[in-house]
This record gives structure tokens, sequence and C-alpha cells, in this order.
């Protein structure tokens, strides 16, 4: 499953794209995002819940400034939170 | 009461029993609760089948509307909450269902729910709920493949079309059917925030723009929006809308135009679609447990 996690405002589209089915819950991208983005949570799309990772409730409506510092709207860098995925889950839509 | 103390946001509370049904005779009776920012819904099932349902507003504690809702639905039959096998919450406030076994996104849920009312030809499900919209991919088994959801406003939600209604003052149920009533349609208004939108709509009232021209103008703005949101996660056929907003022929008529595709006509109430598959996934979580799966 493709979990859009964010918002679209006059400014542009900012989601995070979290790959459920890659997304193993190892929670690496937890610990390497300093902003307190991510979390593990249980996956309640299922009768059978595992842990999966979502951005947190309380960046879901900012995460144009949450992830600002990593990512600048103008070029592009390498995300800790990407680079600590193995499976490749995350992806931005900006 | 009075014309001018009257509410015309206040959309009317629903209960049905299907007929000829009997609890006792069921191997599963299951039940979903979802409680959602504006309204809260409460279905029953007998091995898999709608049996009772309830729809009412949600009230300022949760519990409180999740023991309520479930407690109309059950009412005049003589089945009570403790005989209900499982129990599965959804919705904004599904951690605060009492007695739920388990709680489940209304993603999911509302994914089943379109599932089982349309048939497995669904592939995108939008639900238009009071203060959210999300666009949902699923496959042919019910299961989401994508979703997104916009909860960072609400504009291009049923919460702004009840505060829009009682700006025309056009009883809410009738609000879209009066937006159709233009010959042709004007430009639509601000669509970022509802509180702009309704500023704008204020100010046209002003200008001497008959009230369906402006509810023309205020739903077109909401399409937009709603489809501007579809666009990202892709919209594939059968396309269904769910949720309170279904109702609104003013939306679906103009989603169907703007982007050509006729969504599916429900055989059941769409607004329903949360609970039943809060409902579905307690029979199979019911299924599980007594070891049938």
């Amino acid at each position: 499953m493709q979990a859009h996690y964010g918002y679209k405002d006059g400014s542009g589209d900012y989601f995070i794209i979290i790959d459920t089915d890659k997304c193993n819950g190892c929670g690496k991208c937890v610990e390497a995002c300093s902003y307190g983005v991510l979390e593990l949570i249980e996956n309640e799309f299922d009768i059978e819940g595992e842990l999966m990772v979502a951005v947190t409730e309380e960046h879901r409506k900012k995460i144009k400034y949450s992830c600002g510092p990593c990512k600048p709207v103008s070029g592009e860098r390498k995300l800790p939170c990407m680079i600590a995925c193995e499976p490749k889950a995350i992806t931005h839509s900006w | 009461m009075s014309e001018k103390s009257r509410e015309f946001w206040r959309w009317r509370e629903y209960r049905q029993t299907v007929p000829n049904m009997d609890w006792h005779e069921a191997k599963m009776v299951t039940a979903g609760v979802d409680i959602g920012s504006v309204g809260s819904k409460a279905v029953v099932m007998l091995d898999g089948e709608l049996y009772a349902y309830s729809v009412m507003r949600t009230g300022g504690v949760s519990e409180e509307t999740a023991i309520r809702v479930m407690n109309w639905a059950l009412e005049g039959t003589d089945l009570k909450t403790k005989n209900v096998h499982c129990l599965v919450g959804t919705g904004y406030g599904r951690v605060n269902v009492p007695f739920a076994k388990r709680t489940i996104t209304e993603i999911a849920c509302h994914a089943r729910g379109a599932h089982y009312i349309y048939g497995p030809t669904v592939r995108t499900v939008l639900d238009i709920g009071g203060q959210d919209c999300k666009a949902i991919r699923c496959d042919g088994r019910g299961k989401v493949m994508s979703f997104l959801m916009n909860d960072k406003c609400a504009a291009g939600t049923g919460r702004g079309l009840e505060v829009f209604a009682d700006l025309i003052r056009v009883p809410i149920e009738e609000v879209g059917k009066v937006s159709l009533n233009v010959e042709k349609e004007p430009p639509p208004v601000s669509n970022t925030c509802v509180i702009f939108a309704k500023a704008e709509s204020v100010a046209l009232l002003r200008q001497g723009w008959p009230k369906e021209k402006v509810a023309a103008g205020y739903h077109l703005a909401m399409v937009n929006r709603i489809i501007d949101l579809l666009m990202r996660v892709g919209i594939e056929k059968d396309f269904v809308v769910t949720g309170g907003v279904a109702k609104n022929t003013g939306i679906v008529s103009r989603l169907e135009r703007n982007l050509g595709i006729k969504p599916l006509e429900p055989k059941l109430d769409p607004i329903l679609a949360g609970a039943m598959g809060a409902a579905l996934f307690a029979k199979a979580l019911y299924e599980k447990q007594i070891g049938l799966r």
C-alpha cells in the first residue's frame, strides 16, 4: 500500500509516501530523522497488526517546514530517512 | 420552530432494522462503529448481512456517542451490545469506542465497505466526510493499495457545506439540488479555505447573485479541490463516492461532469460504508478468533 501523508496547498504538493509493503518496521528511519517526523505505529489497515512507519500526527500538516532543513526547495540532497531505509520504502512528492 | 432560528445545516438522524431477520439464528453477530468528526454511524451485521444501523451527530464526548449510536442501532430489537460477538471501532474517534475489540482506520474500512456496497469492480473510492476528504485506491478484494487524506483544511468537506447551507438558508439535504438549478456554471469561488469561500459567497450574495448561482460556484470550488486530490492517487474505474457528501447531487454530478467518469449508484446508504467495513473486519476477526480462518 502507498500511504500518502501530507497535504496540498497553494505552494505545492507536500506528501511523504510510504510503501507499506516494502516497510519492514525496523525503525531505522525514525532514529535517523532529527526532527521527529516519523514514528512506528501498529498497522491499522487490516486485522493483523504489524509495525509500520508513518508520519506523526503532529507533523502531518506542516511537513513542508518540518522536512525543510533536510530538504530545501531548490536542489536535491540525500535525506537521512531515505538513506537509513534499506528496503527503500520512503519517497517524497516535492 | 420559527424561520429565523431554523438550523439549515442540521441533517436528519435516522436508524433502521432490516425486517425478517433474527439474530438468534445467526452464527456471527458483528458490529462496526464509525465515530466521524461530524456524524457517527453504527452497523450490526448477522453473518455478514446488514441487520441494523443508525446515523447520528457526533457529540462532544466520543465514548458517550459510541454508546448512544450503538444503542440506537439496536433499538426495538432484543439484541444487546454484550451479545455482539465482535465489534470494531473506526473513524476519527475510533480509539474512544469503549467496547471495540480492535480499531481499524477509516481508510481501510471505507475501502472494505465500498467493496461490499458496490461490488468487487470498485477501484477508486472517494470518501468525503465531515472534516476531511480521502482518496483511496483498492484492489478486487477491497484491500487498500494507495490512499491520500486531506485533513489540513475544511474546504471541500461536509462541514463546509453545512456552513454554506446555513448561509444561503437552504436545508442541507437540498443544497446540492439547488446548486444545479443554473443555466451556465459560474466561476468557482476560492477553494483554499472554507472561511474565505464563505466570505466570498457573502460578497457575491451582496452583489445580487441569486443563491442558486452562488451555490453552483461553491460546489464547483469544492469539486475542483477534490479532483486535485484524486489526481494524486489516480482514478481508475469503477469509481465510487462514499461518506455523507455522497448524497449531495450537486457534488456527485459535477464530479461526473469534470472527471468524465460516472460514479456507480449505491445499493445501500453510502454514509454507512465506514461502519459497514468495520463490521466486516469484525467478522473476519471473529472468524480468526474461533479458528475458522
